[in-house]
C-alpha cells in the first residue's frame, strides 16, 4: 500500500514538478545503485534536494529508496509527518539529543539489512545557498561493520538557488547532478573522509554550467 | 480538429519523409561500418523525431495549442537562460517577475492585441524589471544584472513569441493556412543551418570569426545563403503569401539572422566556459542550443512579412 502511494506520489507530482519547475543535466547517471543495500550522500541546500535524489531512481527501486531526515522539521505537524512517513518514507533522525546516536544508527543499520537504499547530508541541516559545510563522520562509523555496502557521493548544483534556506518562493531553474563513484568504508575514517572530500571537488568540476555560483553573487 | 490545409500537409509530410531517410541513412551507416560507434547520430535523430512530431501534432490541433506550445517553449528557454548566466541571489524575485512576463506576452497574441505584443516586453518589462530589483536594495551588481535579466528576457520570451503571432495573422494564401508561415520559417531556418554546416564542410576555408565560432567559415556562409535564398524563392509563394521576388529577398534576410542568431548563443557559451547549454534535447544539447538561430529569425521574418505582405 505504502509502496503504491509513493510510486503514485512521485509520479503525478513529484516528477512532474521536477521535470517542468526544475529540470536536471545529470552527469554519469549509470553509476547510481541499481539495488540495495546502498548509501546516497549529497550536498545539501533546499529541501528539494531529497525530491530530486528520489527521482533519480527507477520506479521498481522507489520504494526501497528512503532518506534520512531531521524529526524535528519533518515530523513537525500533522501534514508534514503524514507526508513524511507515508510519501518520503523518512528514517527520522532526532537532532535534539533525545534519542541515542545508537538509535539512529541502528534504525540506519536494520534499513540497510533489509536492502535499503539510504539517502544522507552529512552536513547536517541546508547551509547557505550553493555554499558547502565540512562533512561530519556518521556514515562512516554506520558502515565500518559492514564495509561492503557502498556509498554514492552526488553533488546537487543550483537547487539552493531554486529553493533556498527560509524562502517560500519557489524560481524555476534547471540544476546540475553529478554522481560519483562508489567509497568504501574499509579504510580509516580519515581516509574515508579525504575521498568524500575529493569526491565532491572532482565533481564540482564537472558542473561547469553553474561554476558562477562559487562567485559569491 | 487535424484539419490542414493541403500546401501545409505537403510540407509536413515532405519533412516527415527526410527524417525517414535520416532514420534509413544511420541504419544503413552503422550497417556498412560495424565497428564505428553512431551512438551519437543515433540519438540526434531521435531527437529530431520527437521534435518535429511534437511540432506537427500540436499545430496541426489548432491556433491555440499552438500559442500554448510557443508560450512553452519560452518558458524552458528562459529557464535554461536563468540556469547558466550569472545573477545574484538577491535576483531571485526579479527572475520570478520575469517569468510572469511569458503568461502575458502570450496572453495579447491570444487575444490578438498586437500593439500591446509589440511593446509590452521593450517597454514594460523593461522599465518594470529594474523598480522590482530596487527595492530589493542591494545596489551591489545592480547595473550587471538589470542588464543581463532584460536581455534574456527579449530574447526567450518577446523573440521566440513572434512564432507564436505569425499563427494569429489573417490567412492570404488558403492552400496554405494559418499554419503556412510559421513553418516556414521553421523549416527554412533549419535548412539554412544544415547547409551552412554541409557547404562549411565541403568548402569551408576561410574562417568568418575564429575566435568565436571555428566551425564557421566564408563558405559555408555564403554556400548556406545563396543555397537558401534560392530555396526560399520556389517555397515562399507556396507556402505564404509573398511573391517570388519578396521570397528571395526573406530568404537571404533568413540565412543573415540565422547564421548570426547561432553565432550570439555560441558567444553567450563562450563567455560562460560551457559547451552546451543543457541536456534536455539528448544528442543536441539544451533547447538554447536549438532555438539560437530561431531567435533571430522569428522576430526579422514576422516583421518584414506583416509589412509586405498585408
Amino acid at each position: 500500500m505504502k509502496r503504491w502511494l509513493k510510486i503514485l506520489s512521485f509520479m503525478l507530482v513529484v516528477r512532474p514538478l521536477i521535470i517542468i519547475v526544475i529540470g536536471l543535466n545529470v552527469y554519469q547517471r549509470e553509476r547510481l545503485p541499481k539495488q540495495g543495500p546502498h548509501v546516497i550522500i549529497a550536498n545539501h541546500n533546499s529541501h528539494l534536494d531529497t525530491l530530486v535524489l528520489m527521482s533519480l531512481f527507477p520506479w521498481s527501486q522507489l520504494h526501497r529508496v528512503r532518506p534520512v531526515a531531521a524529526a524535528d522539521y519533518f515530523l513537525s505537524n500533522r501534514w508534514l509527518a503524514w507526508f513524511s512517513t507515508n510519501v518520503l518514507d523518512i528514517i527520522p533522525v532526532h537532532r535534539d539529543g533525545s534519542a541515542e546516536r545508537k538509535d539512529l544508527l541502528a534504525d540506519c543499520q536494520t534499513a540497510l539489512k533489509a536492502g535499503d537504499i539510504l539517502i544522507l547530508f552529512p552536513e547536517g541541516s541546508r547551509g547557505k545557498p550553493e555554499s558547502m559545510q565540512p562533512m561530519k563522520k556518521g556514515v562512516y562509523h554506520m558502515l565500518k561493520e559492514t564495509p561492503e555496502i557502498g556509498v554514492t557521493p552526488v553533488l546537487l548544483r543550483g537547487l539552493g538557488r531554486a529553493l533556498p534556506k527560509g524562502e517560500a518562493l519557489l524560481v524555476p531553474r534547471n540544476c546540475d547532478v553529478a554522481v560519483g563513484d562508489s567509497i568504501y568504508a574499509d579504510q580509516t575514517a580519515e581516509g574515508f573522509m579525504g575521498a568524500v572530500d575529493e569526491a565532491f571537488v572532482e565533481l564540482k568540476a564537472q558542473c561547469q554550467g553553474s561554476a558562477w555560483l562559487d562567485e559569491g553573487l | 480538429m487535424f484539419e490542414i490545409a493541403p500546401h501545409a500537409r505537403t510540407v509536413v509530410l515532405a519533412v516527415l519523409g527526410l527524417l525517414c531517410v535520416a532514420s534509413l541513412s544511420r541504419l544503413w551507416l552503422a550497417q556498412q561500418n560495424p565497428t564505428r560507434d553512431y551512438q551519437e547520430l543515433k540519438l540526434r535523430i531521435r531527437s529530431w523525431w520527437w521534435m518535429i512530431g511534437l511540432l506537427f501534432v500540436v499545430l496541426m490541433l489548432n491556433r491555440q495549442a499552438g500559442i500554448v506550445f510557443f508560450a512553452f517553449l519560452s518558458y524552458l528557454a528562459l529557464k535554461e537562460f536563468f540556469s547558466i548566466v550569472p545573477t545574484r541571489l538577491t535576483d531571485r524575485r526579479v527572475l520570478f517577475w520575469a517569468y510572469l512576463a511569458i503568461p502575458l506576452q502570450y496572453f495579447w497574441i491570444w487575444h490578438d492585441w498586437y500593439g500591446m505584443f509589440n511593446v509590452f516586453v521593450p517597454v514594460y518589462v523593461f522599465l518594470f524589471l529594474p523598480v522590482r530589483m530596487l527595492l530589493l536594495g542591494d545596489n551591489n551588481g545592480f547595473i550587471r544584472s538589470a542588464g543581463v535579466i532584460h536581455w534574456m528576457v527579449m530574447l526567450a520570451v518577446y523573440c521566440i513569441s513572434h512564432l507564436a503571432a505569425l499563427l494569429t495573422l489573417p490567412v492570404i494564401n488558403h492552400a496554405a493556412g494559418y499554419l503556412g508561415p510559421v513553418l516556414f520559417v521553421i523549416f527554412l531556418t533549419q535548412f539554412n543551418d544544415v547547409c551552412q554546416y554541409i557547404w562549411g564542410k565541403q568548402v569551408g576555408r576561410r574562417k568568418i570569426i575564429p575566435l568565436v565560432s571555428p566551425n564557421k567559415t566564408w563558405g559555408g556562409f555564403i554556400g548556406g545563403c545563396v543555397t537558401v535564398t534560392l530555396c526560399s524563392g520556389m517555397i515562399g509563394p507556396y507556402l505564404t503569401g509573398l511573391s517570388w521576388q519578396l521570397s528571395l529577398v526573406v530568404g537571404a534576410m533568413i540565412a543573415v539572422a540565422g547564421f548570426f542568431g547561432d553565432v550570439v548563443i555560441s558567444s553567450v557559451k563562450r563567455d560562460l566556459g560551457i559547451k552546451d547549454t543543457g541536456q534536455l534535447i539528448p544528442g543536441h544539447g539544451g533547447i538554447l542550443d536549438r532555438l539560437d538561430s530561431i531567435i533571430y529569425t522569428a522576430p526579422i521574418f514576422f516583421h518584414f512579412y506583416r509589412y509586405f505582405a498585408y
